[in-house]
């Protein structure tokens, strides 16, 4: 199957969004007013007027902005690389310097938006302009281009030649700083729509998405008329007012906060950072004792107790002493129904029958006669959901009774006087002692890649050595 | 599928305009219990203190664009898939890769951990083991077909189903076992790019986004739409419940990440800023649901408050795309997956303020004992 990386015959939205909020910014930056100070620059001997330094579009942009430099600068990065700035000094790298190395804004004409999709034919001309101005000028990847370009169109060739040699014509007309300008320009956009090997297309958008005006579902009277049922259903919904659903995330953020380790940490350490597994030895699924961030969660709601292997346990151990652990088991045989194997369904509907619902079953459960008649009725043919209603019953009867006096309970109490805090670990006052980590080599890996790697852990070493901070 | 046809006195105008009207009526109703915005709520929340997340594991190893990541349950080993038709399954924390399965498909777009979609159309479950000498590749099961790619998959409650999304425009929950399709959810118009199953009690519903812009929250039972939500200006690449399973954050190539309450049934938040020009791709939260990572195909991910809808942090380090964030099971870190060929682990160390608080108790001590002790934070 091939992927088409170009949509058929439009163009791409996501891109053309993203080059239009460019072109907002671009359009800002050269605002008489608002915009950048130019000023000229020397290139050599020749004097380029409307330059900047990569300092100004820097401190533009984090005033503009009001981001940090870091970002300014990664901005100003993403601007260089999809071509609206070009660099004068060291034009085929096309990287923001955030120094008084000299930009220049390209021209709307050149910009990859306005001649979408890069032609090949201009291409062509491109490069054969390359070719007879200065024999041997052309790269290595661009000669092999030029080259495969003559094999694809070579019925046009004379048209391609001809060009070239009038635009050549034409340039020679202008000015020294004209022309140097207008060839930085055109090498520019060409360094983006046919970048070199080795070099990231930044045009490039991956997997083909499908233009505005062709939908997958053909918008017939069929499909108005079920967006027509759904918004009448919609209308008829409850809705809850925003100031309670919203206080409902702040009571949930804070109740979490603790037990959320990129804001509070975590004890005896986070891993990542101490290269100690205790946290997870401490927090795994059976443990002797649990910690008390563990059992506390239990009470977070019903869910997170079921959720929890060892809460589950204790909860059974509770239900048990309770005489009402068939609540449970079924509860728990539902769920079995409900996500297990297609092919095992019948027989487990039989099962759960004969232990609960059956008269004189052994863990009878107790349901209201109105959900156990429906559920009897749906066993005659059984399918997937058919306990759903019973077990939902069930669910909520242990929720509303049994969970909250399990939480009032000794046998709860004692748990969480009994869980362990761990001791924060202290932390190493060298970080730089810890062990580097270097990653083993791919099954499909060279042995330069390999090297590569070793290179790079131990450049990762001295960073966070390095990156001491309050 | 058959066209119901048009009955007396319609025409497909006036059912067009009929089906707009409604739209506009459900705006306006829910709208009218629309009496307070989420950052007025969270005015009283604590200010984050200045977030310190740093990446220190570089994952290298795949040959091209990685596409999609997923965490193991034991919280430190990832799988991952990409564009070489590789999927490889890393213990991240010792940086070892365990598992190498080359796949006959090269854009392997999703994987959970265990299953794999991909641009053939096909969603495959593969089996993992510990014996490293098997032929993985071998065992792999085929059992989702859409007749477009499928874009994204995730297992329900247990590996016995798999829910998956694909480009023509529907979702499909399948039994693994036989392979058979047990439910299909119409109602997007175009492709749909991503799902995620809802955390909540009753465990049956769940949402889906696509290049429609609508987001869609569905009745796994009946296959119906429960719920839509239309107000993105793109491209929905990712949605993710939050984790309470109240609410729902979408990620757009329109540079938004938007929030939506399920129970006030609209939208409750924006996340944009205007030095961000980039579609956000992916989006996870964090484990009290007080952060949302998102990844940008500006390379960066930024981290935004969920509650003050302000922007926290922004990391960088990634050299293209991001195409999947995910916090890890346990929420200690953030693994990211970039088209740059890496896969990287980022975590927070300590925040600001617990060392302030023990750097100003060292002080006092210091005062009280005149002898001199540094406590280096890295």
């Amino acid at each position: 199957m091939t992927i088409n990386t170009l949509a058929k015959g439009g163009c791409h939205r996501e891109q053309m969004a993203c080059f239009r909020k460019m072109e907002k910014v671009i359009v800002a930056m050269q605002d008489p007013d608002m915009g950048m100070k130019m000023r000229n620059q020397r290139l050599l001997i020749t004097v380029i007027p409307h330059a900047m330094t990569g300092h100004d579009i820097i401190t533009w942009l984090t005033h503009k902005y009001r981001i940090s430099e870091e970002e300014a600068l990664h901005l100003g990065n993403m601007l260089v690389k999809y071509g609206y700035i070009y660099p004068l000094k060291e034009p085929r790298c096309l990287v923001l310097r955030p120094d008084e190395s000299p930009y220049r804004f390209q021209t709307p004409y050149f910009w990859t938006s306005t001649r979408w999709p890069a032609s090949e034919l201009d291409y062509a001309i491109y490069l054969a302009k390359k070719n007879i101005r200065k024999q041997g000028e052309l790269m290595e990847y661009e000669k092999e281009r030029y080259s495969l370009l003559h094999k694809r169109i070579n019925h046009t060739w004379d048209f391609v030649v001809m060009q070239a040699r009038e635009q050549l014509r034409a340039s020679k007309q202008r000015r020294k700083a004209d022309r140097i300008v207008l060839e930085c320009q055109e090498q520019a956009y060409w360094l983006i729509n046919r970048p070199p090997p080795g070099v990231n297309n930044v045009l490039d958008t991956g997997l083909e998405r499908p233009n505005n005006f062709s939908c997958r579902v053909t918008l017939n009277s069929d499909y108005y008329k079920r967006e027509i049922e759904a918004c009448r259903k919609a209308l008829g919904r409850n809705r809850v007012k925003s100031s309670i659903c919203l206080e409902g995330f702040l009571k949930y953020s804070e109740q979490y906060l603790n037990h959320d380790p990129i804001m509070q940490g975590c004890l005896p350490s986070n891993p990542w950072i101490s290269d100690d597994t205790a946290h997870w030895t401490m927090n795994a699924e059976i443990v002797p004792v649990p910690t008390r961030l563990r059992v506390e969660r239990w009470s977070f709601s019903f869910t997170e107790l079921l959720n929890d292997a060892m809460g589950r346990k204790e909860f059974m151990t509770y239900l048990e002493k309770e005489f009402s652990a068939e609540n449970l088991y079924f509860w728990q045989a539902c769920e079995d129904i409900r996500h297990g194997e297609n092919s095992k369904i019948v027989e487990k509907v039989e099962d759960v029958y004969k232990n609960f619902l059956a008269p004189g079953a052994a863990r009878w459960v107790n349901i209201d006669s109105k959900t156990m008649d429906k559920t009897l009725e749906g066993i005659k043919r059984p399918h997937r959901f058919v306990m759903d209603d019973a077990q939902m019953h069930i669910y909520f009867l242990m929720k509303k009774d049994s969970y909250p006096r399990y939480l009032k309970s000794d046998l709860y109490k004692n748990m969480l006087a009994k869980a362990i805090v761990p001791q924060e670990t202290k932390k190493s006052v060298f970080p730089f002692m810890r062990r580097q980590r270097h990653s083993s080599p791919s099954p499909a890996q060279t042995a330069t890649q390999a090297a590569e790697e070793e290179g790079l852990a131990k450049g990762a070493g001295a960073n966070s050595a390095a990156g001491s901070h309050f | 599928m058959a066209c119901q046809g048009l009955q007396k006195g319609e025409t497909l105008e006036s059912l067009k305009r009929e089906s707009e009207t409604l739209k506009k009526k459900l705006e306006e109703e829910r709208n009218k219990l629309n009496d307070v915005e989420l950052h007025q709520v969270a005015e009283k929340v604590e200010v984050l203190s200045a977030l310190s997340i740093k990446t220190r594991r570089v994952l290298k190893g795949h040959g091209n664009k990685v596409l999609c990541m997923d965490w193991c349950k034991d919280k430190r080993r990832m799988v991952s898939s990409s564009q070489d038709g590789k999927v490889i399954v890393w213990d991240a924390f010792t940086l070892n890769k365990e598992h190498g399965v080359p796949l006959p498909c090269t854009w392997v777009l999703a994987c959970a951990y265990a299953p794999l979609s991909g641009l053939d159309n096909k969603c495959s479950v593969i089996p993992l083991s510990l014996d490293k000498n098997e032929n993985l590749a071998a065992k792999k099961k085929s059992v989702a077909m859409h007749t477009n790619y499928v874009s994204g998959c995730s297992f329900t409650n247990s590996d016995m189903q798999l829910l998956t999304s694909s480009g023509d425009g529907t979702c499909a929950l399948w039994d693994v076992e036989s392979g058979q399709l047990l439910q299909s959810f119409h109602g997007h118009t175009a492709d749909v790019l991503s799902l995620d199953l809802a955390p909540s009690e009753t465990g049956n519903t769940f949402v889906s986004g696509g290049c429609d812009m609508k987001a869609n929250v569905w009745d796994m039972r009946s296959g119906q739409n429960i719920q839509s939500f239309e107000s993105h200006e793109s491209d929905i690449n990712c949605v993710k419940y939050y984790p309470s399973g109240d609410a729902f954050a979408s990620a757009s190539d329109d540079a938004t990440c938007r929030f939506y309450d399920l129970r006030a049934d609209r939208e409750v938040a924006v996340y944009q800023k205007d030095s961000i020009i980039f579609g956000a791709s992916t989006c996870d939260f964090s484990l009290s649901g007080r952060l949302l990572f998102a990844g940008y195909n500006d390379y960066t991910i930024n981290v935004w408050d969920v509650l003050k809808g302000t922007r926290a942090t922004i990391l960088f380090g990634h050299e293209n795309r991001v195409s999947r964030v995910r916090v890890s099971p346990d929420g200690t870190a953030l693994g990211s997956a970039s088209w740059d060929s890496t896969l990287r682990v980022s975590w927070s160390f300590s925040t600001g303020s617990n060392y302030i608080f023990r750097f100003i108790k060292l002080l006092f001590w210091v005062n009280s004992r005149l002898v001199l002790e540094f406590t280096v934070a890295f």
